[in-house]
């Protein structure tokens, strides 16, 4: 299985990270080797295998249903790179 | 004041107890080594101040009678568990300047035990990596060297830091995360003691994840002992944590009987394959003779998908890791480079705030869960994963601990690999298994190379039985007197 | 009913499926301990989990797994006892953590049903596909700053309902039918309130068309639209676009447009057109969601009757219409306020008066049955009024008029202003006479066969007495008097 260019620059763009164009040739090279690797998966036997997602046979525990958090603008606030009237801003968004 | 560096976490315990020295002289003395040995780059960031104010009320609380099970014991911290008002980087730039206002559990647990914090702890960029360089903050150094050599070696990683620092006396014991090795091989490279506990053990609330379904917190300490003991305070059910197991808490030091006679220990042939190093084979046909000579039965066993583990867990992991990691857009903390638009502005960002290693993971994630190719990578490694899983299972039937190599080689030279993502992969080739499988793994230093590096041995026990796994590793530990140290230290 | 839209090659008829996104009432939210509450000021009911912080991780809010439940019980579906959350995987700016927490290929609900009663009195049976839990996103404020879109979280983590249908709905009337039933069971199982205009009700529109007898073609998704007329609006334009589309050599792309109800058109939401992959995968820090058959019974215990069993039981105990009973069990505040009005009294008649008379008198004042200034006591007591003969008919109507304004019982305003119905024979003769006394022509052209004009002195007699004396026995008197 091997990757090209227009391959990793459409999973750059769903990753949001932005891939210089001289990049992509070698990156792809990188990713098709590293998927090659994986094909020894093919050699396994996993017909009527259940995908394993979790460790645990544990059930989804719930909590109740009261508030127990907000009320905290300031703390939640405090890192972003910027805020505005009590709001986080990123450059404007076209519809 | 070397004496109070020399004592293992239960001898400085018990001496605080005993009023033998302060939990302030103590403190003090690790800090010292902290300055000392600052060109290990093991911490990102220190807080001797915090420390200091923390091992004041240590030696309050020792006094009123009240001290926790970790009181006055200098503590770091990987820089992937987020700490109240203290920087917090998963050694990324993309992190810059992010301050949690909130505290990880398990670091949370330690405080209220009367750990004292140092500092936090450098290690792989998000976890991702096996030798501590692709750190933003630089690679930390292994304390030890190569005989007759003066080549820095890697501490191995992720959590590299914290073994690093372990080694050369810059913390008594420190906090490590496990995703496919990251506790368990850089305790071997720095000759340390360090276990994953069985998933769901330690809460995962407020450490930075990299695959949620795999990271495990842990202790790494210089005795299995002192491992049991640090356990016991970091564990234990958190509701915050979906995954975490409500289970009881044992006493994890009331464990070490020092007694297995009886104990069914499987040998696993999977992982002595064709062309292992020679000296990793002897050291393992060392520990079972340890084990056998203390009265344990040895048991071959068959764990036939063992091979197949490193490329699930590279599917798996990153897959998980890409989706973890889209939190860090610029937006809400850490890093942002403007850009015109606001994708334009996510992909500037995360273009400079994450390292080679993590985007290549990131994009490797993206793909391996895009449409198309979901069943044939994720799906499958997933089914992989579940065979491995069984054979473990299957495994438990007839032993009740597996000791394995904990990695194929003793620690490297920095640079080295950093151009081959699947040869650095092949280092967790022994700890990965363990990880997929969410079992409690245990390395303990047994030996050193030909070359004077030490090496370590592996124990892998039943979900949720990591007293059978401590009790063979402190059998083992004393077996093997592994009482080698770096030569920084030694001088 | 049929809608076919007549194009130059043919007919089209219309494919519509909708999926609606109802907000579960609860106090907090899906996955975290922040409160819902609709208004507050901005990151105010935020927790580190809804900003997706570093290390923060979700844990599942047992009222919202409950609603869940209930509202698939109410919609007579597939209870799924073991569920899945997943994650699904896109970047915006109101997203957090860059993924969406839902359910994918294994909803705790799967296929129901909702029963459509439609304006001509027919009803008509729409599946539902599925109903999956899944946080809502913050919301993004675009007209606060000339180069800056402004980000609130309070929304992001709130749980919805998504409710998708089976593409049913042939026409853009069953559509509306489908939101306003929906909007119905919600409210009975107290689910969601339903409230489009606070966005606890939001609904995406799949609209295709295609010729009699032909397989599906190409749909297209209108995103948020935001009401019911708004719906009904954007399928009618949205077809009419394909039917043009596909009559003049075009084809229809699959894609998510957007409805502008001020240019009457619906358009492509460019911003939307870069290929998404979602990328779904289980959720890694949720386990799976399961309980037990114990656990859908305690819940469907207490489900309350709903709006198709009332409309049933309405006809059946009470005479009245489909029609009229449909109307009553929209609302099940109307089903109330009828119930308790109707009690011990004719329903049909207080169906009657509250359809016809109390619906147009709260529509005018701008008021929802729960403001009603008349209690369902006071307006049973007015039909009570009406039929022992204290006012006539049409008096009733100015009492009506009067409650609306002063709230008062029915009786003091009929007390307080004298509206009493004059009963009394000799009182009602004393009028008559003196009416006939005073238009002695008009008398004896009744006399003469103008019978017709008998109508006449009954509105006199009427005028002279307010209106008061009572009509039956004015008109028998009258007559006697007239005509011997």
């Amino acid at each position: 299985m091997s990757l090209d260019r227009d391959t990793v620059r459409k999973i750059a763009f769903l990753s949001r990270i932005e891939v210089a164009d001289e990049k992509l040739e070698p990156l792809a090279g990188q990713l098709s080797g590293i998927l090659d690797w994986f094909e020894q998966l093919k050699e396994v036997d996993t017909d009527g295998v259940q995908p394993m997602s979790s460790v645990t046979d544990a059930v989804l525990r719930w909590r109740d249903d009261v508030i127990t958090d907000g009320g905290i603008p300031e703390k939640i606030l405090a890192n972003a790179p910027e805020a505005m009237d009590g709001f986080f801003t990123v450059p404007k968004v076209v519809e | 004041m070397t004496s109070l560096l020399d004592l293992s976490l239960a001898e400085a315990r018990d001496g605080l107890r005993a009023k033998e020295f302060t939990a302030v002289e103590l403190t003090d003395a690790y800090l010292g080594m902290v300055e000392k040995h600052r060109d290990l780059n093991a911490y990102i960031t220190e807080t001797p101040d915090l420390a200091r104010e923390q091992a004041k009320a240590a030696d309050a609380a020792l006094a009123a009678g009240t001290a926790g099970a970790m009181a006055g014991i200098p503590v770091g911290i990987k820089d992937l568990f987020c700490t109240e008002g203290v920087l917090t980087t998963a050694a990324s730039h993309i992190l810059d300047g992010f301050k949690p206002p909130y505290e990880s559990t398990v670091s949370a647990n330690l405080k209220k035990a009367g750990a004292v914090m140092l500092g936090k702890l450098n290690l792989d960029e998000f976890a991702m990596g096996g030798s501590n360089q692709t750190s933003y903050y630089g690679p930390a150094k292994n304390p030890w060297k190569a005989e007759g050599s003066d080549v820095d070696l890697v501490p191995g990683g992720s959590s590299g830091g914290s073994a690093a620092a372990v080694s050369a006396r810059m913390a008594l014991a420190a906090t490590g995360t496990d995703t496919g090795g990251s506790i368990r091989q850089p305790a071997a490279y720095c000759g340390i003691t360090g276990i994953k506990p069985t998933y769901g053990r330690c809460s995962r609330f407020g450490i930075i994840a990299y695959a949620s379904s795999l990271d495990q917190a842990g202790p790494m300490t210089r005795t299995v002992r002192d491992a049991a003991i640090m356990l016991g305070s970091m564990a234990g059910f958190d509701p915050k944590d979906s995954t975490s197991a409500d289970v009881a808490l044992p006493d994890f030091e009331a464990a070490l009987t020092g007694d297995i006679r009886g104990l069914k220990v499987g040998i696993p042939q999977e992982y002595r394959p064709e062309g292992l190093d020679p000296e990793i084979n002897a050291l393992w046909d060392k520990g079972i003779d340890m084990l056998k000579a203390a009265g344990a039965e040895v048991v071959d066993i068959s764990l036939p998908h063992t091979k197949y583990a490193l490329a699930t867990y590279y599917i798996i992991a990153p897959a998980e890791a890409s989706s973890n990691l889209a939190r860090y857009d610029g937006l809400r903390f850490g890093l942002r480079v403007e850009g015109k638009t606001l994708d334009e502005m996510y992909a500037k960002t995360r273009a400079a705030g994450f390292g080679e290693e993590v985007q290549r993971r990131i994009l490797m994630g993206t793909y391996v869960l895009s449409a198309g190719y979901y069943d044939a990578y994720y799906l499958k490694a997933q089914r992989v994963r579940a065979r491995i899983a069984e054979d473990f299972r299957n495994a438990f039937k007839t032993v009740d601990v597996i000791l394995t190599p904990t990695a194929p080689t003793p620690a490297f030279g920095i640079g080295a690999n950093m151009d081959d993502p699947i040869a650095m992969y092949l280092n967790d080739v022994f700890t990965v298994p363990t990880s997929l499988a969410g079992l409690p793994g245990l390395s303990v230093p047994v030996g050193l190379s030909s070359t004077g590096l030490p090496l370590g041995l592996q124990l892998i026990g039943r979900p949720f039985d990591e007293e059978t796994v401590l009790r063979a590793g402190d059998v083992l530990e004393k077996a093997a007197g592994f009482s080698a140290v770096p030569s920084l230290v030694k001088g | 009913m049929s809608y076919i839209i007549k194009g130059e090659t043919g007919d089209w008829e219309l494919v519509i499926g909708l999926e609606v996104h109802a907000q579960v009432i609860s106090n907090a939210k899906l996955f975290s301990g922040a409160a819902t509450a609709f208004g507050a000021d901005a990151n105010t009911q935020v927790s580190f989990v809804d900003a997706g912080f570093p290390g923060m991780l979700p844990t599942i809010n047992s009222v919202c797994v409950e609603q869940a439940v209930r509202t698939g019980l109410g919609l007579k579906a597939k209870i799924n006892k073991r569920s899945v959350f997943a994650r699904k995987n896109y970047f915006y700016a109101d997203l957090p953590q860059g993924y969406q927490i839902s359910q994918f290929d294994l909803p705790i609900v799967g296929e129901g049903e909702i029963i459509l009663d439609l304006p001509d009195g027919t009803s008509r049976t729409v599946g539902i596909e599925r109903l999956h839990l899944e946080q809502d996103a913050g919301k993004s404020v675009h007209d606060q700053h000339p180069s800056k879109s402004f980000i609130d979280l309070n929304r992001s983590g709130v749980a919805l309902m998504e409710i998708v249908s089976k593409p049913d709905m042939r026409t853009p009337e069953e559509a509306g039918a489908y939101l306003r039933k929906l909007r119905a069971i919600l409210r009975y199982l107290e689910t969601c309130d339903g409230n489009m205009d606070e966005g606890s009700m939001r609904c995406d529109v799949n609209v295709s068309v295609r010729k009699a007898g032909e397989p599906y073609r190409t749909r297209c998704e209108i995103k948020n639209v935001n009401s019911v007329r708004f719906v009904m609006q954007a399928i009618e334009i949205e077809a009419k676009r394909h039917v043009e589309v596909y009559e003049s050599g075009g084809d229809i792309v699959q894609e998510t447009r957007l409805f502008d109800p001020n240019r009457g058109e619906t358009r492509s939401m460019r911003s939307k057109e870069h290929a998404h992959d979602y990328r779904y995968f289980p959720d890694p820090d949720l386990l799976p969601l399961e309980f037990d058959d114990a656990f859908v019974e305690a819940i469907r215990v207490t489900l309350p009757e709903l709006p198709d069993e009332k409309k049933a039981r309405f006809v059946e105990t009470y005479g009245m219409t489909g029609y009229d009973a449909g109307v009553l069990v929209m609302e099940k505040e109307t089903a109330a306020y009828f119930e308790e009005a109707a009690k011990g009294r004719d329903g049909k008649q207080v169906a009657n008066w509250l359809i016809t008379t109390l619906f147009g008198g709260l529509n005018k004042k701008g008021l929802s049955i729960t403001e009603s200034p008349i209690s369902p006591a006071q307006l049973g007591q007015l039909v009570d009024l009406v039929n022992d003969n204290t006012i006539s008919g049409r008096l009733a109507k100015d009492v009506f008029e009067i409650m609306l304004e002063e709230g008062k019982d029915p009786a003091v305003i009929v007390e307080e202003r004298g509206m009493k119905q004059v009963t009394d024979t000799g009182a009602i003769e004393a009028a008559c006479d003196a009416v006939i006394a005073a238009n002695p022509d008009k008398a004896q052209d009744v006399r003469d066969g103008k019978e017709k004009l008998i109508a006449w002195f009954i509105g006199q007699v009427m005028k002279a007495t307010q209106g008061k004396a009572n009509p039956g026995m004015l008109q028998e008197i009258l007559k006697k008097k007239l005509l011997g």
